[in-house]
């Protein structure tokens, strides 16, 4: 495999990953929020809590890792991306900055205040948003390059039927990816009320998901008709991606083998992630950015790559401790530690 | 409003983000080094006390922390968007240390999480305690390689340039620039230091409104000797800096100092005004002293500003920041020594009464101290203009040509104030509600065996 190869590859994993994890905890802050307002705090709040607390510094550190990965690899993105994704990408920052900061305000220091917890809870569903404007630009059509300048159009931006598709998908997308996962937590910390509300979010959340996800295909269709060519080809992963999304409603909706549903979850987001990603190669930005554009230097295209494995065998240990304690540790699960 | 430029406010906004993180990125990286002596020191000498203090440390901690993250997601995606063009040609030949700087970053949030809620979970405390050792080694990692970031960027090397292509890069030689030693050290030592006098000030300002309990006076004078020893270091490494100045970028000695011609026996000059023939007036002159800030021998030859093309010379308002640096981190040596004296006489008498004045002293050295690191940082900064890559590129080459900068500085200005006002509000309410004495109270300490 060529460095490039390695270097996207690498990268969409972790974006992959932030998908999972970010979608979790943003969805986690809206049903904590949700249930507060309609009074069901008491049923949910714990758990949510219980999983949230150790983990959500880490989920901030996905994306960065992307980011500095890109650039480092890909340092053409960061001209034309950087350029036109000023504003939406400030905005994204200010809600991301809201966020961190009052679901940490909120958790450790004025705990059950409503204001700080509509602010993370809020904040949480407009950040997908704001995100995925990235995947949006990266079809191509909405930058314009002139006189050596570049912008961002952003009355095609707005009007476009794509667009909004994805933006439907991304928010619809964490609600379901959340729901799916604390469902399980919840059954294994044999909280069975919080189970039974968290199960009828996942359910009420599965339709949705799978109608947007044919909203963004139509609407690529239309949008950008080489990429859609593109994924036909690679049509297997994404009728795997509707078998696991089948599969992990049947059993959601059966309260069986939730741990098993969730993993299907995962891999339904999986191959529908990885089939877009695949079929868009090797563009990185249509048509301005290709992945060939990559870095300049093999050796520091090695020196990444060792940097990489060396980090990772620092961080798969580290990340199975955490899990090992706070997520398949049943006391902790069932709020049996006492905390600080 | 001054006329639209995308590159002045590209600067304007970047420098209120990086002012605004360095307070919590400096005590982020100081603080779990100071939880740490005092979680071992209360096991070591079965203190329960420390214990109490590392605790109580981290549980204020959490709330900085969250803002430090936050803010440092800021700056890193803000690079890209203020600076695409210094990005698409230094973004690889940095790509090594920002990458690793995540890792470290990475590697710190995950035994943060794990430390946080295991107070209570292991029977032999120690494994607790090696929970901490992660996280120091993290957040001092993350410090280290995000300033040879900013060390590359004083002193580019490793490297070839053909137009808008950079070729050839040698990451490690770019790493370990003449800059990289020097820089690290002064922060991390520094970054000790600011906190070690703000958790410092925290205890002189109870004991200021009264508060008798031991308790206290264990914070401070832990504090109080971490804090010596951290600006005796930071004191060292910054004279060494100085040489490294002297060597690779006298033009940013040169300004601080506000040396024109290039003299032997230079003198140094604390204060003052310029006026318009650049004669200094009013300035404390120590004879020598520059000579042998950059030289190490008082008859050193230091080169003066005049040799550098104006069009090349950083601002000269760099000497205010500068002296302002120098003064607070000699101030915090003397109090530290004045407070180690007064304790140890005080210990003799009964009542250990410290005096007012100094308690006084010691809380302004928490703020003073953060003024000092922004003072020092913007001497940084500042002082290698006009470039962003010095030697390579001018820092308005860098910047965007994006329209639109003027409003995200509002957006991010008024971002950073609501995060400021709700960090003190938090803060205070979270320390105030629960304060020491209860805790010792409910947790049984009191009555306990005391070190």
């Amino acid at each position: 495999m060529t460095i490039e190869m390695i270097g996207i590859t690498v990268l969409w994993i972790f974006l992959y990953g932030y998908l999972i994890v970010a979608s979790i905890d943003f969805g986690a802050g809206f049903f904590s929020y949700y249930s507060l307002v309609t009074g069901k705090k008491h049923i949910i709040h714990g758990v949510i809590e219980r999983y949230l607390s150790p983990v959500w510094e880490v989920t901030n550190v996905f994306l960065i890792f992307f980011m500095v990965g890109m650039v480092g690899f890909f340092p053409d993105t960061a001209y034309y991306l950087g350029t036109t994704l000023l504003v939406p990408g400030s905005i994204a920052i200010v809600l991301l900055a809201i966020r961190g900061s009052y679901y940490a305000f909120s958790t450790y220091g004025a705990k059950d205040n409503r204001f700080y917890m509509l602010l993370y809870g809020g904040s949480g569903l407009l950040i997908p948003a704001a995100l995925s404007i990235v995947l949006t630009i990266s079809e191509g059509g909405y930058i314009r390059e002139r006189d050596g300048h570049v912008e961002l159009l952003y009355g095609e931006l707005f009007t476009s039927p794509y667009a909004w598709s994805v933006v439907i998908l991304a928010l619809v997308s964490i609600l379901f990816i959340s729901a799916a996962f604390l469902t399980y937590y919840a059954n294994k910390a044999q909280d069975y009320p919080a189970m039974a509300v968290l199960r009828e979010f996942a359910i009420g959340w599965s339709m949705p998901t799978i109608l947007s996800s044919l909203l963004v295909f139509f609407a690529i269709q239309r949008h950008n008709p080489w990429h859609f060519n593109q994924m036909l080809g690679l049509s297997w992963m994404f009728v795997l991606s509707l078998l696991c999304f089948l599969a992990a409603t049947y059993l959601i909706w059966r309260r069986k083998k939730l741990g098993l549903a969730f993993l299907l979850v995962m891999l339904q987001f999986g191959f529908a992630f990885f089939g877009y990603g695949a079929s868009h190669l090797p563009y990185i930005l249509y048509p301005y950015v290709s992945i060939h554009e990559s870095i300049t230097s093999p050796a520091m295209g090695i020196a990444l790559i060792v940097a990489f494995i060396a980090g990772l065998m620092l961080l798969i240990p580290s990340l199975y401790l955490l899990m090992k304690l706070f997520l398949f540790d049943a006391n902790y699960v069932q709020g049996k530690h006492s905390k600080h | 409003m001054l006329a639209y430029d995308p590159a002045l406010y590209s600067r304007i906004l970047t420098g209120v983000t990086l002012g605004f993180h360095i307070i919590f990125a400096t005590i982020g990286v100081g603080i779990p080094v100071m939880i740490a002596i005092a979680e071992f020191l209360g096991i070591k000498r079965k203190d329960p006390y420390y214990t109490l203090l590392a605790r109580r440390w981290t549980r204020g901690f959490v709330i900085t922390v969250a803002v430090g993250v936050v803010t440092g997601t800021s700056i890193g995606l803000q690079l890209n968007l203020l600076w695409p063009s210094f990005m698409q040609i230094a973004g690889q030949a940095i790509a090594l240390p920002l990458f690793m700087e995540t890792f470290a970053f990475f590697f710190e949030a995950i035994f943060l999480g794990i430390y946080l809620y295991t107070w209570d979970r292991f029977k032999n405390p120690w494994i607790h305690f090696s929970l901490s050792i992660p996280v120091v080694i993290g957040s001092t990692a993350s410090a280290f390689f995000i300033t040879i970031v900013n060390a590359f960027m004083n002193a580019p090397q490793g490297f070839k340039i053909l137009g808008n292509t950079i070729t050839e890069i040698d990451p490690l030689v770019a790493m370990f620039n003449p800059a990289t030693p020097t820089k690290t050290a002064h922060v991390i030592a520094s970054a000790y230091m600011t906190s070690a006098f703000v958790l410092a000030a925290i205890a002189a300002a109870a004991l200021l409104a009264g508060k008798r309990h031991i308790y206290y006076h264990k914070a401070l004078k832990l504090t109080m000797i971490c804090g010596l020893v951290f600006s005796l270091s930071t004191a060292v490494i910054g004279d060494l800096s100085g040489k490294y100045l002297a060597k690779y970028q006298p033009e940013k000695l040169a300004a601080a100092e506000w040396h024109f011609e290039t003299t032997d026996n230079a003198p140094l000059i604390f204060g003052g005004i310029l006026d318009e023939n650049n004669e200094i007036r009013y300035g404390l002159k120590l004879p020598y002293a520059l000579s042998i800030l950059a030289t190490g021998s008082p008859n050193g030859v230091v080169k003066g500003l005049n040799e550098v093309p104006p069009d090349l010379r950083p601002p000269l308002i760099v000497h205010y920041f500068f002296d302002i640096m120098v003064a607070i981190g000699s101030l915090t040596i003397l109090l530290a020594v004045v407070y180690l004296l007064l304790n140890r006489k005080s210990r003799r008498a009964p009542g250990r009464e410290l005096p007012r004045w100094l308690l006084r002293c010691i809380v302004w050295s928490g703020p003073l101290s953060i003024i000092a690191i922004e003072c020092g940082w913007l001497y940084a900064e500042l002082g290698r203009q006009p470039w962003i890559l010095r030697g390579y590129m001018r820092t308005v080459q860098g910047a965007t040509t994006s329209a639109h900068v003027d409003w995200m500085l509002i957006l991010f200005s008024l971002l950073y104030m609501v995060l400021g006002f709700s960090v003190v509000k938090i803060l205070r309410g979270m320390f105030r509600s629960n304060t020491p004495e209860q805790e010792i109270e409910q947790r049984g300490i009191e009555g306990g065996r005391i070190g």
